[in-house]
């Protein structure tokens, strides 16, 4: 025993067990989020099967999908009221998504399995994704048009499927007026109020010249008012168009409703699809969750705008702490005389890393949001006052704060590149006829690139999973518009916006309906994983073009 | 000890003219006037007089810690990077003193060029560090780039052996190619001085060949000072030798003189290998 102990062989195991169990965390975390998060989008098939209790007088037909099954004793059955006959010790019960949450309240429900009549799958079973009022199971009886039924049963889903592409592209449509020229008329609206509330503020302006410029913004106006109005008629239109088309449902239960195609996002008969045709499904639910914009308060569609501001956030987080970070370390490295106050300089910046985010946030809300962003609005956006413009927590302040978050990492890294870069090839240069400038930034900077790029990779990786600070300084549940569209100047940097992280907090534990938003919850997290490891590969291989480059060894 | 030094003052400034030194014939492009350097409180150079020759090779022999780098250093004011260090007397550059105020030293460190005892090329392609002093310059022109780097490697008789692979990092060289690189991107900005220390105190024999076959052929351009610890090497390559020791200048003569029939002691007991 002791012989092994000296041999060192522990020490290996307990090495190698440290790593194991790392690699083991690692993909198992990512592996958990990655089952939970993918199997969603998986179009699995809806049971349909009756359920009565000792209670019911008659049984109740019930269709949905199965969420998840649960072992469980029949005692904690009993205290939460469930009727379990005497003599049984063990329950099962399941998680049914029922749907419909228009005409039933609760739209998932736990189902004991002893009063479970035997499974059916019928064929004909159809999930119809809503804009409104989540996922509806049933089975199509009539297809409209006008109001007038022109198809019954299995030719009505015929009819049904035939007129869905128009239907969504004429959702489509109807999406893009609203969202990108609709609001680009209410921008310029917007941009008209501003103006005119400057021309009534001026000083500077004769009564002559205050009513021309009245004129020239009322004559913009009812341009602006005209295009306003043409729009609205178009889209009317299309919505007019849309709600000839109808279709009526039948539920297991035995009731109806009639649902316009304008209020379907997708359909699909799960138990009558092929392996493929349920792969295309998973493959256009997945495009649609990643370029969809949500809705029902983020537990459905979309999460584009979270992806977007999450890499705009951190590509203009990148863009401010590269250069500030590099600058500073080089300050601090080869000009400042090396002595007590850098050494204290260096600390300071070594435990900035240590405080806690949220205080990053109080601090961009007090100073970034409220100090700078109220002058820059009591400076230049006077005339939009009292609504701010700057002085709001937005995408800009966001960024400034996470830069100032990962700065002390840039710092570390750069300065730890730089003293890697010996006195020799300094010489070397100098004695070239290089200055000390010269030398810096021909030949050391460059030279140190991959360990600023080791900063900015690191920096990147904190910044993309921050969500504490970001919720003081810009982000919000649901933002209306993107940072960056077609409106000039583009890029709107005093805009609030979405992000992952803050998304799956409001997802998973803000939203009304948890059953719901679990599942976002994990895909959310998912592409949260996916966007960092994507960002970080990026980094990473440019790192090693650029080490490529100044290979400093010859091995 | 300030005895013998002054002695050796008297060597160097001809007072023994049939023994030794014969620089009345040569053209002088560096002098020395009582150079005396400190390190905070220590004296490493105790005021050296030294007058070297154009287009010849001085060598710089002594034991370890002599101060031989020391001084080497001082021509082009490499010493400036040490904050300890502090120079007192002059060191004049075709008559002029370089360690006056109005002198731009990277100008000055241009004229006189320098290669280090352990090869020092940049991470870079084998172009660009011959390239590198030219950029600084200003020089952009890719002919005129592509001619000086080529004219520079066949001086330090490398061309032949990197010309297809220009493009490649030079620390796919060998040691003795990366020295005669250094050598290369050196010469490239036409200095009037090269000072080389210890440049194959790092290289194998045949390295060490190349390297001062490639000295003997640059003295017809330059002039060359090199300090190093191999006396079969000084007494090689060198037409004038000068032995330091404990920061003086014992002696200083041609070559031939100096190893054959030494004026002092301490000169004999170092190159007869009683000590050092």
């Amino acid at each position: 025993m002791n012989r092994w102990f000296k041999s060192g062989t522990p020490w290996i195991w307990l090495n190698a067990g440290a790593v194991a169990a790392s690699l083991v965390m690692v993909f198992g975390l990512i592996l958990m989020i990655a089952v939970n998060g993918l199997s969603f989008f998986w179009p699995s098939e809806v049971i349909e099967f009756e359920y009565q209790t000792e209670q019911d007088a008659e049984p109740r037909r019930v269709m949905g999908e199965l969420q998840r099954s649960e072992t469980m004793t029949a005692q904690a059955m009993r205290d939460a009221g469930f009727t379990v006959p005497e003599g049984q010790d063990i329950v099962v019960r399941h998680l049914i998504k029922r749907g419909n949450r228009d005409l039933d309240s609760r739209d998932f429900q736990w189902y004991l399995d002893d009063f479970m009549s035997e499974w059916e799958r019928p064929r004909d079973a159809v999930v119809l994704e809503r804009l409104q009022w989540g996922d509806f199971y049933g089975y199509i009886r009539e297809y409209q048009e006008d109001g007038e039924t022109v198809a019954e049963g299995r030719e009505a889903r015929t009819a049904f499927e035939e007129r869905m592409p128009k239907t969504r592209e004429l959702v489509q449509q109807i999406q893009h007026i609203e969202r990108i020229e609709i609001g680009r008329v209410n921008f310029e609206l917007e941009r008209l109020r501003i103006a005119q509330r400057g021309v009534e503020r001026a000083t500077d302006l004769s009564p002559e010249e205050r009513d021309q410029r009245r004129e020239e913004l009322d004559a913009e106006r009812a341009e602006l008012d005209a295009r306003y109005a043409e729009l609205e008629a178009e889209r009317n239109a299309l919505r007019d168009e849309l709600a000839r088309f109808a279709i009526v449902l039948e539920t297991a239960d035995g009731q109806h409703a009639t649902i316009p195609l304008s209020r379907i996002v997708n359909a699909w008969w799960p138990n009558d699809m092929s392996v493929p045709a349920k792969l295309r499904h998973y493959v256009v639910a997945f495009w649609d969750f990643m370029t969809g914009y949500p809705r029902e308060a983020n537990t459905e569609g979309g999460i584009l705008p979270a992806i977007f501001g999450t890499v705009l956030m951190v590509i203009l987080m990148s863009i401010v702490v590269t250069p500030f970070g590099v600058l500073a370390a080089i300050y601090l490295r080869e000009y400042a005389k090396q002595g007590p106050l850098v050494r204290t300089i260096r600390i300071s910046v070594n435990n900035l890393a240590g405080v806690p985010s949220i205080v990053f946030g109080v601090f961009g809300l007090g100073f970034f949001v409220y100090l700078i962003g109220g002058n820059i609005d009591q400076i230049f956006f006077r005339d939009a006052l009292p609504s701010p413009t700057f002085g709001s927590p937005a995408i800009i302040w966001a960024s400034l704060t996470l830069a100032l978050l990962t700065l002390p990492v840039v710092i570390v890294s750069t300065e730890e590149g730089l003293t890697r870069i010996g006195a020799s090839i300094r010489h070397g240069s100098l004695a070239l006829g290089a200055t000390k400038a010269e030398t810096l930034w021909r030949l050391i900077v460059p030279l140190s690139a991959p360990a600023m790029m080791t900063g900015l990779i690191l920096a990147v990786a904190r910044a993309a999973g921050e969500v504490a600070p970001l919720m003081l300084v810009g982000v919000v549940k649901l933002a209306p518009t993107l940072p960056l569209d077609g409106n000039f100047p583009y890029l709107h940097l005093d805009r609030a916006f979405m992000h992952l992280g803050f998304h799956i907090f409001d997802v998973g534990f803000q939203s009304p309906n948890v059953e719901a938003g679990r599942p976002l919850v994990y895909a959310t997290a998912l592409v949260l994983v996916m966007l960092i490891i994507v960002l970080n590969l990026t980094a990473i291989s440019i790192r090693n073009h650029l080490r490529e480059k100044y290979r400093a060894d010859s091995d | 000890m300030s005895d013998t030094a002054t002695h050796a003052v008297n060597v160097t400034q001809g007072d023994r003219p049939d023994r030794g030194l014969r620089l009345s014939s040569e053209e002088i492009c560096l002098t020395a006037e009582d150079l005396k350097l400190f390190y905070g409180e220590d004296q490493a150079l105790k005021g050296l007089d030294i007058q070297i020759p154009k287009n010849r090779i001085t060598a710089f022999i002594g034991p370890s810690g002599c101060g031989k780098s020391t001084f080497l250093r001082c021509f082009n004011r490499m010493n400036d990077l040490i904050d300890a260090a502090r120079i007192e007397g002059t060191i004049r550059l075709d008559g002029e003193n370089i360690y006056d105020k109005a002198v731009d030293v990277p100008e000055l460190r241009r004229r006189v060029g320098m290669v280090f005892q352990k090869p020092n090329p940049f991470p870079k392609s084998i172009y660009e560090n011959v390239a590198y002093g030219l950029r600084l310059q200003g020089v952009n022109n890719r002919r005129r780039l592509n001619e000086v780097v080529e004219k520079s490697l066949k001086r330090a008789a490398l061309w032949d052996e990197v010309k297809d692979r220009l493009h490649e990092n030079a620390f796919g060289l060998s040691g003795g190619q990366q020295q005669r690189l250094v050598i290369a991107r050196a010469i490239a900005i036409d200095p009037e001085v090269l000072l080389l220390d210890e440049p194959c105190s790092a290289l194998d024999p045949l390295a060490t060949l190349k390297i001062e076959e490639l000295m003997i052929e640059l003295k017809k351009d330059y002039t060359l000072v090199i300090v190093t610890h191999n006396m079969q090497q000084a007494a090689r390559v060198s037409d004038y030798t000068a032995f330091m020791y404990m920061g003086e200048l014992i002696e200083y003569a041609d070559t031939d003189t100096l190893f054959t029939s030494p004026a002092k002691k301490q000169t004999e007991d170092y190159i007869t290998g009683r000590f050092g």
